[in-house]
C-alpha cells in the first residue's frame, strides 16, 4: 500500500495521488493515442465506437450517477445532437463551430426538459425520460423538412482546417477527433468533482433536506446537472452520427437509452472509470459474443445458427447479475480488488457493504 | 439581543397543531436548550426554522431578517446551520467531501471557472479546505477525513454532522439530538465541544435534547414545550422543577 505523506492542500486538490498515478494515466492515454499504429482498421474502428459511448455514458453519469436522477431518455438528447451537428454543418457552419454548438444546444434543449421534470423522482422521472425518447422518434419524422425524416440523413467526412476528417477514409483522424473529445470531457468532468459544484451534485443525490440545509438550491442544481448531463450527451450524439455516416428516426431508438443507462450502471455509477468500463463491455459484447457463437456452434456440430435477441438476452443477464451480486459495478469491483491487496490480509468482507439506514428523517414533504 | 424570535408561530398539520402560538426569543451567545415529550413539536421547530414548513401564522426572524421571505436553500446563507434528528450526510462521500459541502454557501467561482478549474476556484479550494481542517482539527475526526460516511459508526457520524454544520461558519448551530444514541464517554465529548463552540467560536446554540444531564450541563436557558406549546422558560433548574413540566412528563399524581 501506498501512503501518500501530504504537505500541502494542492496534494489533496490535484486529479491524481501522486507522481505515480499521473505518470500511469499519461501512459494510459499515450498508448490509446497511438491505437493507429497498433490496431488494424476493425478494431481501430470498434475503439472509436467504444470512445464514443464513453462520452455518452459521461453525460448519462452526471445526471444518473453524480445527481441521482434516473435518465430512460438519453438517447433523444443524443439524436438532438446528432441532427444539430449535421444540420449545422449542412447549413454552412464550419465543423469546429458547428460541433461545439451542437452540444451547447441539446444542453438548452435539455434545461427545457428540466423544467417540469424538476417536480418529479426516482421511478417517475424514469418514466418521464422514456417517454421523451419515444417522442423523439416522432418528432424526428414529423420535422422532416429539417432531420430528412424516414428517410433520414447521410453525413460523410467533415473538414477541420482543410483536413477531411471520415471515419472511412481516414479512421486515424477520426479517431483522433473522438479520443481529443473524450479527453476534454473527461477533464472537465474532473474539474467539476473538485469543485463546488460537483459536491452539490453528489449532495443532492445523497439527502436532498441536508443539501438544502447547506444552502444547496435543489431546483437549480438539478437544472445545471441537466443542462451539463446533455451538452455532454449532445457531443456524443454529434460523433455517433459522424461515426454511423446515415441515420434516421430509428438510430436512437429507446433501446440505446436503455443501454446507456445499462452501461454505467454495469461499469459503477458515480465514477468517471464506471463510464469508461460500461463503454469497453457494451461495445465490445457484441463482437465477444459472435467470436463464442463460432466456438459453441463448432463444439455442438459445426452450425452457427442466429439466435434472434440473443445479445440482448445476455444484456440483460449481465445486468441483472450486476445488480443483484455488484452494485457498484465494475469499478466498485475493482476498488474491492485493489483494497484486498493494499490491506492483505487484513481485508474484511463487508468493507464495502452498504449499512441500511433505517433511521431516515422522514419525508417532509 | 435576540438572535432568533420566534413570534405567536402556529402550524397546524390538517387537524393537528404541531405548534401552537409559540412565541420565544434565543439571545446572541447563549447554548438555548428545547425540552419536550415525544410529539411535542421539537423537531418541528426546528424543521420551521429550516423552512421546511411554512407556518400558518406568526413570524420567524433572524438576526433582523424575515426567515419567511426566503427559500429552504437561503436560510444558510444567512449563518443557520443545522444537524438532524436521523443523521442526514452525504453517505457515499468521504467525511472531507461532506464537510466541503458545508462551505457551499461561501461559493464564489461560476460554472466556467469551475470547469476550467481557474485560479479563482484553486484559491477557493484552498481556502474552503483551511477551514474544514481547523473544524477536523476541533472536532478529532482526523482518522476518518478520507473515510466513506457509509462506513462510518454511528457516533462519529453524529459528530461529522456537528463538523459539516460548522463548516458553514454559522452565526446560529441547530443541533438535534447531539446525544441520541452516544455512549457516555461520547455525550461527555459532545458536551465539552458545545460549550467550546459556544466559548471559542462564539456560535450561538439551539439544541433539542432528552438528555438532561447534557441540557442542564451546557445550556444558559431552557425551554419546556408539549403539544406544541410553551410549558416552561428559564434556567435548567427553574424548568426542572416547574409543576407543568413534571406533569407533561410524570402526569398528575392521583
Amino acid at each position: 500500500m501506498r501512503i501518500v505523506f501530504k504537505t500541502n492542500y494542492m496534494q489533496d486538490i490535484r486529479p491524481w495521488k501522486d507522481r505515480y498515478q499521473l505518470c500511469l494515466y499519461l501512459a494510459l492515454i499515450a498508448l490509446v493515442a497511438a491505437a493507429p499504429w497498433w490496431l488494424d482498421a476493425f478494431y481501430l474502428g470498434e475503439l472509436t465506437n467504444v470512445l464514443i459511448w464513453a462520452i455518452a455514458g459521461l453525460g448519462l453519469m452526471i445526471l444518473t450517477g453524480h445527481t441521482g436522477q434516473a435518465s430512460l431518455g438519453h438517447a433523444a438528447f443524443l439524436a438532438f445532437g446528432c441532427y444539430a451537428n449535421v444540420i449545422l454543418i449542412e447549413n454552412g457552419v464550419p465543423f469546429l463551430v458547428a460541433f461545439p454548438l451542437s452540444g451547447v444546444l441539446t444542453g438548452i434543449a435539455g434545461v427545457t426538459v428540466a423544467i417540469p421534470a424538476l417536480r418529479l423522482h426516482g421511478i417517475y422521472l424514469a418514466i418521464f425520460t422514456l417517454a421523451l425518447s419515444i417522442l423523439m422518434d416522432d418528432i424526428i419524422v414529423l420535422a422532416e423538412p429539417l432531420t430528412g425524416g424516414v428517410a433520414g440523413k447521410y453525413m460523410g467526412g467533415v473538414e477541420i482546417f482543410g483536413h477531411l476528417v471520415d471515419r472511412w477514409a481516414t479512421p486515424e483522424q477520426f479517431f483522433w477527433l473522438v479520443l481529443g473529445a473524450a479527453i476534454l470531457v473527461t477533464l472537465g468532468y474532473i474539474n467539476l468533482l473538485r469543485a463546488p459544484l460537483g459536491r452539490s451534485f453528489i449532495a443532492v443525490r445523497d439527502s436532498e433536506v441536508s443539501a438544502q440545509a447547506m444552502g444547496v438550491d435543489i431546483a437549480r442544481t438539478k437544472m445545471i446537472s441537466f443542462a451539463l448531463s446533455c451538452a455532454v450527451t449532445g457531443w456524443a450524439g454529434a460523433l455517433m452520427g459522424l461515426y454511423a455516416g446515415a441515420f434516421n428516426n430509428e438510430t436512437f431508438s429507446v433501446v440505446i437509452s436503455i443501454q446507456l443507462l445499462m452501461m454505467i450502471v454495469i461499469g459503477g455509477l458515480g465514477s468517471i472509470h464506471g463510464a469508461f468500463l460500461g463503454a469497453i463491455v457494451i461495445g465490445f459484447l457484441p463482437q465477444f459474443l459472435s467470436i463464442a457463437k463460432e466456438y459453441v456452434g463448432a463444439a455442438f456440430g459445426g452450425s452457427t445458427v442466429a439466435i434472434p435477441g440473443l445479445e440482448f438476452g445476455i444484456f440483460g443477464m449481465i445486468l441483472i447479475a450486476f445488480i443483484l451480486f455488484e452494485p457498484m459495478g465494475l469499478y466498485g469491483r475493482w476498488l474491492k480488488i485493489r483494497t484486498w491487496f493494499e490491506l492483505f490480509p487484513f481485508y474484511r468482507k463487508d468493507m464495502f457493504k452498504r449499512q441500511k439506514s433505517y433511521l431516515r428523517t422522514e419525508r417532509l414533504r | 439581543m435576540s438572535l432568533l424570535a420566534f413570534e405567536n408561530v402556529t402550524l397546524k398539520f390538517g387537524g393537528l397543531t404541531a405548534v401552537n402560538d409559540l412565541s420565544f426569543e434565543v439571545h446572541e451567545g447563549e447554548v438555548f436548550a428545547i425540552v419536550g415529550p415525544n410529539g411535542a413539536g421539537k423537531s418541528t421547530v426546528f424543521n420551521l426554522i429550516s423552512r421546511f414548513y411554512t407556518p400558518h401564522a406568526g413570524a420567524i426572524r433572524f438576526d433582523g431578517h424575515d426567515l419567511l421571505k426566503v427559500k429552504p436553500s437561503g436560510v444558510a446563507a444567512f449563518g443557520v446551520a443545522r444537524t438532524f434528528q436521523n443523521i442526514e450526510l452525504f453517505e457515499h462521500a468521504t467525511v472531507l467531501q461532506n464537510l466541503l459541502v458545508g462551505r457551499h454557501r461561501h461559493r464564489r467561482t461560476n460554472l466556467v471557472s469551475e470547469l476550467l478549474f481557474a485560479p479563482s476556484a484553486r484559491r477557493q479550494e484552498i481556502e474552503n479546505r483551511e477551514k474544514v481542517e481547523e473544524i477536523i482539527d476541533f472536532l478529532d475526526l482526523q482518522a476518518f477525513r478520507d473515510k466513506l460516511i457509509s462506513g462510518l459508526p454511528y457516533g462519529v457520524r453524529k459528530v461529522v454532522e456537528v463538523a459539516r454544520a460548522l463548516a458553514t461558519d454559522p452565526k446560529l448551530l441547530l443541533l438535534d439530538e447531539p446525544a441520541s444514541g452516544l455512549s457516555v464517554e461520547e455525550t461527555t465529548d459532545m458536551r465539552w465541544w458545545i460549550d467550546d463552540i459556544r466559548r471559542q467560536m462564539g456560535i450561538t446554540v439551539l439544541m433539542v435534547e432528552h438528555d438532561m444531564g447534557l441540557v442542564s450541563g451546557v445550556s444558559d436557558r431552557v425551554l419546556a414545550m408539549a403539544d406544541g406549546a410553551m410549558l416552561a422558560l428559564g434556567s435548567p433548574a427553574q424548568v426542572q422543577s416547574h409543576p407543568a413540566v413534571v406533569e407533561a412528563y410524570l402526569g398528575k399524581a392521583s
